[in-house]
Formats: structure tokens, C-alpha cells, sequence
């Protein structure tokens, strides 16, 4: 992975004594909240419920062992012994203490990690897919462009008050699993017919109130000039997009009232002052950043391991974990390993303990090369475990209680921290994802499910990216009380779609019922093999929406 | 008179400073009264872009060297540049720091439309904003009256490397230093 070199390390270390400054004149009182607000916030520090919350950046969700044992030291040291992970493929510590953050942060400065820009309107951390690199589905590592993507938009000093957050991510694989569609900016990297790197750039997607799919706004752009290119797309909207309301800030409404076209021809002007200038990204500080990035030093191995596939035939709970958590690789001999953070009732969607922090990274040295990564779906991954060793692995996390095999499963919920913790949430998301997940306690059932996405965001910021999920839930404010929203429809990946609302919302104790009828309705109709997705698709809302709301008063139903 | 922050050969400097700005008390509209007063008084005044369009003839008559031009954030840049001869200085105005706006204008008056004189920041100027408008473009800043100018000097010594070009260092980090490191000749 990146390494620092001296500049890297001494914009950070620079970041920490202005941080530890800043703080210091806020507690003097020289600076008003008001002040200290976007200053704290563009160093990922909200005021929250009971505390300040720490969101650290974890680029591209790329993490090296040495900087999970780091954040396991922070999680027990300066909190309550936990971190959640993010759907920004970032960690966030919920109980800080503001006059400690500085030291903090001084401590993640000496592994390379930082909180910049994990809040705040500006461009957030870089995401992208979590099998960066060995997927056997991507033509180019896009970790390289992504890094390249980071130190550009460090302090990037024209755009730190943007009129909202802008979140960009990039993907190279055949399979989109960074749902670059929903991004402020997205961009997919791909091979052209001649063999060279281009890049397609789309813009304006988004969730939160007003949910839209981003639009292709240039293709077959060489990479070189991606920087120039998105440096130009940002410009436009930092000058032209909404600042009079909160909810109509980000640029996926200036594209929508200007249209795509329109937007994509703006840009294009924009991008004629700066094409081939000094922004262009060149060859040289390509292979700089791309040498980090190389292929670790893999063994020569058959595909096929002897003790592997005996122990996929005797051990029934392997081999469901293998057919769920197991994916493919690029060399033969390897898998990437989802290690999964929803154990079900026992713990909240994407939180690990510091012990299991801990643990992780000693998996990461025994069964990889001291790397890992965080995926959207806020689980952890182990990206190079030889097909030999995954046994001994598999027992080694399931001693962690990480070894749930239920990835892209009905139970892989992913979940916002929701109004146990979120000022901004509207309702709770936790205690919904638990109930649900102890409704659907039983793993075979689960897994007969096949691929099914819930996903539960407790307002309509839409941190746990509701209106992708198959099953969406999203947190509603009714008169001061807590209510969900349900959708269907909902999907990330190449065929993105945004799920629609089937009704009146519920009341929190409704909701492990209403999933259930849901999935009855879906279990009665399903044709063989089906995804639930599928079967969806095909029945439409109408035949869930009739099951669900079947005893409930028509006065109900009539207010949403 | 009121102190300002300036860059002399690039180093920030506190100096005196003695330009007015013309600006509508809040919730109202400048007067054609108060505009006229303004431009026949002998003080180095700043007017608005929007005054400057819709007096031209009016404002052509002024000295230069006691006359500026400043821009509201929705100002496009390039209406400022049919006043460039009869103005001494431009300025940009943040009504709230968290407007990013003027960014973009300073950055397109220096790179593309050709601003050489003073590019001053007014308004809620402060300190921890005050090295992004240097590399903007800015050269002087109006920091707000009720904040400490001597300690806001220091927002320009808290950063002494950036990743990428901008207007006060036209290269990005990957085509100067990192080139130099790597053993290259960096380019003049």
C-alpha cells in the first residue's frame, strides 16, 4: 500500500499542530462553535448526543495491520474500547474527549492516518471497490488514481467551503462494488480497445433527500488528465450550485436544474483553461505512487488445494461460510476473505471491539501480508489468504466472532450509528437492524434467501444508504416520535436502482414483522434460483405492499 | 486607520490601510445619494461591481489610485475586467466565511483574467481560512474587526507544503519536489 514520503508526512504533521492550535482557541473562547465548527468538522469531529465523534479516515478503505492495531490503541485508550466502521469505508470513535483529539490524532499521524476531510463541505475520502487490486474482474488497480485523487484533494485550498460535502469514488472492475453512481463525482477506469487507461467521468449522483443516479458526463478521457478534468467539474459547482438551502446544495441538483448536458458542456469549457497544464498527471508520479501498489510477493500455487476442498466436503458450517464470505481472486491459489461485522443481535453493523481490532491485524500477518480493507458494507477483508490456509483462518475468526457467513445476505445489514449516538438522526437504526437480524436467527433459512440487501439509515442523510438497499429503511420524525419508512427495489452494483416507498411508515416494534411478511411474500412467489431482487422486479411493490398492510386500519394507511 | 494584512514579496506583513468599502447596510439597497457621495468624496473607496455597471460614467471620472472594485460571490470575474484601467485594486467579499464562492472568483481573476494589482479578501475574513486565499490568489487581507490581526498572521506559517498547483505555486507537488527527490531537473 502508499507509503508517506517526507512531504506526506509533514502536511500531516503540520494538520495535527493547527488542529491542537484550533482546539486551543476554542477552549480559550477566541474561538466562537460557530468558528470552530467547519474546522472541526473538516478534521471529522462532530459534537454528537453524549459526545464528540472522531471519524478517521481510512483511504480507499485500504489499511495496513500496523494501523488497525493503531486504531484498537485509540478505540481503548481515548474510548470506550470500540470503533464503528463506515460506510465511507472510514472508522468513527464515538466518545472522544475534545481536548484529547489532538493527541489523537498525533498518534494516527505516526502509522500515516489522518482525519482530514472526513467531514465538512469538501471532497470526503476518496472509496472505492474493496477487492482493489485482486479482483479477478478489474483490468487496472485503481488504487493508484485513487491515492493520486487523495493528495490532490488535501487542502485542495479553492474548494474547503464547497456549498456541500462532495464524495467521489472510483472503480475499475467489471462489477461496480463501490456504487460509484450514487457519488457527487464517480469514475470508472477501463482499458480501451488499443490497451491504454481511460477514464469515464459521471457526475451528480447522490442520496439524502432527493436520490438520483449520477450521468455520464465525459467518457474515453485519458487518465492523465482526470485531475484537470474533475478540478473543472468542482469549479462549476462550487460557483454555480445552491447555497440558500441545506437540502438543495449538492451538485446533483445543479445538474438535474441544468441538466446533464448542459453541465457536462460547462465543464468542458471549464476544462479547456487547464487541459494539458500543469495538473495533468504525469507518467513519472504515476509509477511513483503505482510502485506501492505492485503485487505482493504471491507463492506459486495451483488453484486447487487438496485440504481445502476436503474440508469444503466434511465441515458443513465451512463450506457455507466459503460459498458466502470466500470470493475470487486474481491468483490462482488465493481468495479474498470477508471477515463479516454483523454477528447478529450481539453487536450494532460494523462495530469491532479493540480485541477484535487487534485480532484482525494479527490475521491480516498470518494470513496475508500485514494488509486489509474496510468495504462499504462496513465489513472487514483479508485480501490475499492462500486457499490452503482457510480453514485455519476460518476457525481462527470465528473465535473473534467474525466468521458469520452471511455476507450480501438478508442479515449483512448495513446500518448508520442512528439515533443512539447521530444528533442529526431522526430515529434509531441500531436497535432495528438488532431485532430484525434476531428475527432471522436462523442461518440456513438466511442463506436459502440467497443475495438480499437491507440497508437502515436512520434520517434521510442517508448514511446507511437506504435507497440501495433491496430493502430499505429509512428513520422518520412523526410528531416527535420514531417511525420507518420501507422500501423495495432498491440495488447497488452495474444495475443500480433506487428503491420506491411502499407506504405509510411503521413504529419501530412493526418492523421485524413487516420484514418478515416481506420476505413470506417473496419466499411464495420466488421462481427457482430467483434472487430477491428478481422477484421484485418482476412482481412489482403491489403483491408486499398488500401483504403487509393487510390488517392495518385504512385511516392509517391514508396519511403517510 | 484600519490595519490590514498584506503580502510583501510574499511574506505577510500587518500594514496601515485606508480604503472604505461602499456597502448597503444589511437588508437594504444602496441610495443613488449615497453612491454619489461616495464618488465625489476624496477617500480611496471601494465600489461594488454592480455599481460599477450601472455608473459607468459616473465612476470613469474618479482617480484611480483611490478607486477599487470589489465582487460579491455571485459576481462573475470577468465583468470586472472592463474596469481594470480605472481601478487600483479588487477585491472579493466572503459574507460568511463558509461561502467558498470568492475562492473560485480569486483564482479566475489571477489565472484567467489577467488581475496583476492588489487582490484584496473583505468581509468575514479569519484566520484559519487565510492560507487557502493566499493560494488563491490573494495577496491582502482585510481580516475582520473585531479579530486579532497580530494573531491571524500566523494562518500563513501553520502549512509550508501543498500537494497541489494553484495560483501561488503553479506546479503541483509532483512536478517540483517530488521531482527534484527522484533525482530530476525540475523545469524553470
Amino acid at each position: 500500500m502508499y507509503q508517506y514520503d517526507q512531504y506526506d508526512q509533514r502536511i500531516i504533521a503540520e494538520r495535527v499542530a493547527q488542529f491542537r492550535d484550533q482546539v486551543g482557541r476554542r477552549v480559550s473562547g477566541e474561538l466562537t462553535e460557530e468558528e470552530f465548527l467547519p474546522l472541526r468538522l473538516q478534521n471529522g469531529l462532530y459534537m454528537q448526543r453524549h459526545a464528540y465523534m472522531l471519524r478517521v479516515a481510512i483511504p480507499y478503505g485500504l489499511l495496513a495491520s500496523k494501523q488497525l492495531r493503531k486504531l484498537a490503541h485509540v478505540a481503548r485508550e481515548y474510548d470506550r474500547g470500540y470503533g464503528h466502521f463506515s460506510t465511507r469505508q472510514n472508522i468513527q470513535f464515538n466518545w472522544m474527549d475534545l481536548e484529547r483529539v489532538p493527541d489523537v490524532l498525533e498518534e494516527l499521524a505516526s502509522v500515516e492516518m489522518h482525519a482530514i476531510q472526513t467531514s465538512g463541505n469538501c471532497v470526503r475520502n476518496i472509496t472505492t471497490d474493496h477487492f482493489a487490486g485482486v479482483a479477478p474482474d478489474e483490468t487496472v488497480d485503481p488504487r493508484v488514481l485513487a491515492e493520486i485523487l487523495r493528495q490532490w484533494s488535501t487542502f485542495q485550498p479553492e474548494f474547503a467551503f464547497l456549498p456541500r460535502k462532495f464524495k467521489i469514488a472510483i472503480s475499475a472492475s467489471k462489477d461496480d462494488r463501490a456504487v460509484v453512481q450514487m457519488h457527487d463525482i464517480g469514475i470508472y477506469v477501463y482499458e480501451n480497445d488499443a490497451g491504454e487507461t481511460r477514464v469515464r467521468i459521471l457526475a451528480g449522483g447522490g442520496l439524502g433527500r432527493t436520490p438520483i443516479l449520477g450521468t455520464i458526463i465525459k467518457d474515453d478521457l485519458p487518465w492523465q488528465h482526470m485531475l484537470t478534468y474533475v478540478e473543472s467539474a468542482i469549479r462549476v459547482y462550487n460557483r454555480y450550485g445552491r447555497r440558500d438551502n441545506k437540502y438543495k446544495a449538492r451538485i446533483k441538483i445543479l445538474v438535474k436544474a441544468i441538466g446533464a448536458e448542459k453541465f457536462a458542456q460547462e465543464v468542458e469549457e471549464e476544462w479547456q483553461f487547464s487541459k494539458d497544464g500543469p495538473g495533468t498527471i504525469t507518467q513519472d508520479e504515476f509509477d511513483r505512487v503505482a510502485q506501492y501498489f505492485a503485487p505482493p510477493a504471491y507463492e506459486k500455487l495451483a488453484d486447487t488445494d487438496a485440504s481445502f476442498e476436503k474440508h469444503l466436503l466434511d465441515d458443513k458450517a465451512f463450506a457455507k461460510w466459503v460459498s458466502r464470505n470466500v470470493h475470487g481472486h486474481k491468483v490462482p491459489g488465493y481468495a479474498a476473505v470477508t471477515l463479516s461485522t454483523k454477528p447478529g443481535p450481539v453487536s450494532p453493523p460494523g462495530d469491532a471491539t479493540d480485541k477484535q481490532m487487534e485480532a484482525v491485524a494479527d490475521l491480516a500477518d498470518q494470513f496475508g501480508f500485514g494488509e486489509l480493507r474496510v468495504a462499504h458494507e462496513q465489513n472487514l477483508i483479508l485480501p490475499d489468504v492462500r486457499k490452503k490456509d482457510l480453514y485455519d483462518l476460518w476457525q481462527a475468526a470465528k473465535a473473534q466472532g467474525l466468521a458469520t457467513a452471511n455476507i450480501g445476505l438478508l442479515t449483512d445489514i448495513i446500518a448508520c450509528p442512528g439515533g443512539d449516538f447521530c444528533s442529526l438522526a431522526n430515529a434509531k437504526s441500531i436497535p432495528i437492524a438488532l431485532a430484525i437480524q434476531e428475527r432471522f436467527d436462523n442461518l440456513d433459512f438466511v442463506h436459502d434467501l440467497g443475495d438480499l440487501s437491507l440497508n437502515i439509515s436512520g434520517c434521510i442523510n442517508a448514511c446507511g444508504h437506504h435507497h440501495v438497499g433491496n430493502i430499505g429503511v429509512l428513520g422518520v420524525d412523526k410528531d416527535g416520535s420514531e417511525w420507518y419508512q420501507v422500501t423495495l427495489g432498491g440495488a447497488q452494483g452495474n444495475n443500480t436502482a433506487l428503491g420506491k416507498v411502499i407506504g405509510p411508515s411503521f413504529s419501530a416494534e412493526e418492523m421485524p414483522e413487516v420484514v418478515s411478511r416481506i420476505i413470506d411474500v417473496f419466499v411464495e412467489n420466488r421462481i427457482e434460483g430467483e434472487r430477491f431482487i428478481e422477484t421484485v422486479n418482476r412482481l412489482g411493490i403491489a403483491p408486499f405492499k398488500a401483504r403487509v398492510y393487510a390488517d392495518k386500519q385504512p385511516r392509517e394507511a391514508a396519511t403517510a | 486607520m484600519a490595519k490590514i494584512i498584506q503580502l510583501q514579496t510574499g511574506k505577510p506583513v500587518i500594514v496601515e490601510d485606508n480604503w472604505t468599502v461602499l456597502r448597503a447596510a444589511e437588508g437594504e439597497t444602496l441610495g443613488d445619494e449615497q453612491i454619489a457621495a461616495a464618488v465625489q468624496s476624496q477617500d480611496a473607496v471601494l465600489f461594488p461591481l454592480s455599481v460599477w455597471k450601472a455608473n459607468e460614467q459616473l465612476l470613469a471620472g474618479r482617480d484611480a489610485a483611490r478607486t477599487g472594485v470589489w465582487l460579491a460571490p455571485e459576481d462573475e470575474p470577468a465583468d470586472a475586467v472592463a474596469y481594470y484601467d480605472r481601478v487600483s485594486l479588487v477585491a472579493v467579499d466572503f459574507p460568511v466565511f463558509r461561502d467558498g464562492r470568492g475562492f473560485s472568483s480569486a483564482y479566475l481573476l489571477r489565472q484567467r483574467h489577467g488581475w496583476k494589482g492588489q487582490l484584496r479578501a473583505i468581509g468575514d475574513v479569519l484566520r484559519d481560512q487565510l492560507n487557502f486565499m493566499k493560494r488563491c490568489g490573494f495577496d491582502a487581507f482585510a481580516v475582520r474587526a473585531d479579530k486579532n490581526i497580530e494573531d491571524a498572521i500566523k494562518g500563513f506559517s501553520e502549512f509550508t507544503v501543498a500537494y497541489q498547483a494553484s495560483v501561488d505555486e503553479p506546479l503541483p507537488l509532483f512536478r517540483r519536489a517530488r521531482l527534484e527527490a527522484a533525482g530530476h531537473k525540475v523545469p524553470a
